[in-house]
């Protein structure tokens, strides 16, 4: 079985929580997580509501595996429609929270309305009620989480919010669990602030003990959790430097996108590598990465635990940033650094820091820094304005500004509306390196062609947990394919795209893809779950997920168009390294994915396709 | 030849999977909240720390026990709560000086690690090696080594080159 069965629903305007029994036809179609709560979402909203209005909703969901001894099993993803994108809205977070839900009994809490003042949801295994946050609203996530423990006694109370970003309405507020773990991409922490939701706290003591077969499932999880001990990613590469294993590599190969795209390569990213983070620093003899760090059920480990320089400028007399939090991984070393060509890894582990505790998306923040600073630097924003000097490369304006986003302060508060929003008012939308409105992570489509096109055609705006080709066009996973080539790249992206929409709907981190397949994740599922989690069926399910996502976004009123990259990246050619003189070959691939997908050619799906995966559109 | 959990809270990343193991060993259940062994995180030093019973030969909790519900396991040397005997007055919950057994209200028992008969299901189930089960009598073998390789790699001494 492994589902709990049984979802929360909150109606924040009347006040009430009432359960429901999940609907299991839906789950079996759509799994779970990212898959179930968007089949769930788009029934009950309408596509063309307003994100941050109280017809809007917020799902928190886990997967069947979420809560069980399966690697990594304790994923849990935020649905919502994303205020900086329009679009549809899924992050995904780690940590232990997401367990402690399913382990209270629930699959899926549904947020819905808004709430006449703060309130946080209390959950306790069937008991559930929201109560009144006054007195924590304005806090940051971490005092939140502090006050929540103790107010309840219960130093084992897991806790998942928002922090000062959420209610003041920056367009990328990140949901934040166990201090350090984030569902924080697109703004999904805006919208819980919209409904004066602070928090959700939940103890769970009921465990899961309904898998289908033990004995099978404890074998097909022993069995998975070896494949990953064995590869030398997942087994020794992430362990040791977690994500930023990649910013030397990606550097080298000149994908590496610097000051807001200008640039393929940055000098300073040795200054800011994973190598760097294991290096004893000057100062104090010390190195910034204190341990590595698992989340719930996790046999991987990739978290980075970091400590900053107590002599560093931005903590000096600041004793609350002395100890050790969540560090680097390798997209926010890169958007708080190559995209600003700051090379200060003290100043990044600050601004990190600070990201946890405010609420908000670094590489959001980040790359919006990294065009103010490209319009600092010709003249269009002053100092004045900003109230600092802001050249690429100051560390001082990067924190000066971390400082001020969360709490909507000074010129930060226009930094908490996005790139797309920031640069158009001042005259210069092209400057905005974004997709739908999200801002790119730390991939550059020139260097990695397939990525170009992943980028377009991401659900959530431009994203590179929707479909990684980088895998295999750097580490060759499955496959080793051409980075500089358009050619397959469709097929490819197409591909990544269903699989991970099913390692999202499982509880299970897309981490472990770097070696697992789906036939990795099948008889998991299979030893879990009744129904048919077949290798052939959970392709189809994983395009199904794509396919209705897609509907929402295309009767919310997003095109062809909303497919694209901005021109930076399909004019102006890489300056340097093995991709200099390329541009992305974007218009080479979108038609021939539209046609892989059954699409037609302004991207909608055909009457036969929607027949063949039961999807349909959407009003 | 007895043998010992042995901790290495250093190797420990957090996971959880000794908690679900003991659970699911006990109860059939994924649940850290019926676990007997612990895991603690000390945020502010990024520290990990895997705690269970130490099953001392002068065993509190069985001296302690007013109805004999504690029981020395003669093959692995666990002190073993028999449940059908406990009646749940938790005097041994007291007499523990480190906390390790507790109360279970789903049962009306108290429960403590009792090494899985001999095979512990979380040091099976821990992928870091943070917890094995290792002969009693050298628990200290493992950094005994690491310190004779560091000898090792010094220049023998006396030996003139
Ligand atoms: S691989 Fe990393 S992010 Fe994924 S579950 Fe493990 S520790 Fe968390
Ligand atoms: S429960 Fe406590 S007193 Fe009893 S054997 Fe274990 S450590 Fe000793
Ligand atoms: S299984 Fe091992 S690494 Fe994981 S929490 Fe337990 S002791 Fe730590």
């Amino acid at each position: 079985m492994s589902w709990a069965r049984k979802i929360l629903r909150v109606d924040l305007t009347k006040g009430t929580c009432t359960a429901e029994p999940l609907k299991m036809d839906w789950a079996a179609l759509y799994l779970g997580q990212r898959g179930l709560a968007t089949k769930y979402f788009t029934a009950e909203v309408d596509p063309k509501v307003d994100p941050l209005s109280p017809a809007n909703k917020v799902i928190y969901a886990t997967g069947p595996l979420t809560g069980t001894m399966a690697s990594t099993g304790g994923r849990y993803s935020v649905i919502t429609k994303g205020p900086l994108t329009g679009a549809i809205a899924c992050s995904n977070s780690g940590g232990y929270f997401g367990a402690e839900l399913k382990m209270a009994g629930w699959d899926m809490i549904i947020l819905e309305g808004k709430s006449a003042r703060p309130v946080y949801l209390h959950i306790e295994n069937d008991h559930a009620e929201l109560l009144d946050a006054a007195e924590l609203w304005g806090k940051s996530t971490w005092d939140t989480e502090a006050w929540l423990k103790k107010h309840f006694q219960d130093p084992q109370v897991r806790v998942s919010g928002i922090g000062p970003a959420g209610e003041t309405g920056c367009l990328y507020a990140a949901v934040v669990n166990d201090l350090h773990r984030a569902a924080g991409r697109s703004g999904v922490g805006t919208v819980l602030g919209s409904k004066n939701l602070k928090a959700i706290a939940v103890r769970g003591t009921k465990g899961v003990g309904n898998v289908k077969d033990p004995a099978a499932f404890m074998k097909a999880t022993a069995a998975a959790k070896k494949v990953l001990a064995d590869n030398a990613v997942t087994g020794q590469g992430l362990p040791k430097f977690g994500t930023q294993v990649l910013m030397n590599v990606i550097n080298e190969m000149g994908a590496l996108p610097t000051r807001n795209h200008r640039d393929v390569q940055f000098d300073g990213a040795k200054d800011i590598s994973a190598e760097a983070m294991h290096a004893p620093r000057k100062t104090d003899g010390k190195p910034n990465l204190v341990t590595n760090q698992a989340c719930f059920g996790c046999t991987i480990a990739c978290g980075r635990i970091s400590k900053i320089d107590e002599s560093h400028f931005t903590v000096v007399n600041k004793p609350q940033y002395w100890g050790a939090s969540g560090g680097l991984e390798y997209e926010a070393a890169w958007a708080l650094g190559a995209a600003n060509g700051v090379n200060d890894l003290e100043a990044l582990t600050y601004a990190n820091f600070r990201a946890n505790e405010d609420g908000w998306d670094p590489i959001s923040f980040g790359a919006t820094v990294g065009a103010v600073m490209e319009l600092y630097e010709m003249g269009v924003l002053k100092k004045e304005q900003l109230g600092i000097e802001a050249p690429f490369g100051s560390a001082q304006a990067l924190t000066f500004f971390a400082d001020q986003v969360g709490k909507g302060e000074g010129f930060g508060k226009e930094i908490a509306l996005g790139s797309k929003r920031l640069t158009a008012k001042y005259g210069h939308p092209d400057l905005s390196m974004t997709v739908k409105g999200q801002e790119f992570p730390a991939y550059d489509s020139r260097g990695i062609q397939g990525m170009g096109l992943a980028y377009a055609t991401s659900n959530r705006g431009a994203c590179h947990l929707r479909g990684y080709t980088v895998a295999s066009e750097v580490l060759g996973i499955p496959v080793k394919t051409d980075p500089h080539v358009t050619e397959g790249k469709a097929g490819l992206v197409k591909a990544f795209q269903d699989a991970t929409a099913v390692f999202d709907s499982s509880g299970l981190c897309l981490f472990t893809s770097f070696a697992w397949t789906l036939q990795d994740v099948a008889p998991q599922l299979q030893a879990a779950c009744e129904g048919d989690w077949s290798l052939d069926n959970l392709n189809l399910v994983g395009e199904r997920i794509w396919n209705l996502e897609k509907e929402f976004n295309l009767a919310a009123g997003l095109t062809k168009k909303d497919d694209d990259l901005p021109p930076r990246l399909k004019k102006e050619a890489a300056k340097t390294g093995p991709a200099k003189g390329l541009v992305n070959g974007l218009d080479k691939m979108l038609p021939e994915y539209y046609q892989l997908r059954g699409w037609n050619a302004e991207g909608v799906p055909t009457a036969e396709t929607r027949k063949r995966l039961g999807t349909a559109a959407l009003k | 030849m007895q043998k010992s959990l042995h901790i290495d809270p250093a190797k420990c990343t957090g996971c959880l999977q000794c908690e679900m193991a003991c659970s699911y060993e006990n109860y059939q259940v994924f649940n850290p909240a019926k676990s007997r062994i612990k895991v603690f995180d000390f945020h502010h030093t990024g520290r990990k720390v895997p705690y269970t019973c130490t099953q001392c030969d002068e065993a509190w909790c069985l001296h302690a026990c007013p109805v004999e519900a504690i029981k020395v396991d003669a093959a692995t040397g666990a002190k073993v709560v028999l449940e059908n005997v406990c009646v749940g007055c938790k005097v041994c919950t007291i007499a523990c000086p480190f906390g390790t057994v507790n109360y279970v209200q789903d049962t009306g028992k108290v429960q403590k690690c009792d090494l899985c008969g001999g095979k512990p299901a979380c040091a099976e189930a821990c992928p870091t090696g943070a917890i094995t089960y290792v002969d009693a009598d050298w628990t200290g073998l493992e950094k005994m080594r690491q310190w004779a390789q560091k000898l090792d790699s010094q220049p023998a001494a006396g030996h003139a080159d």
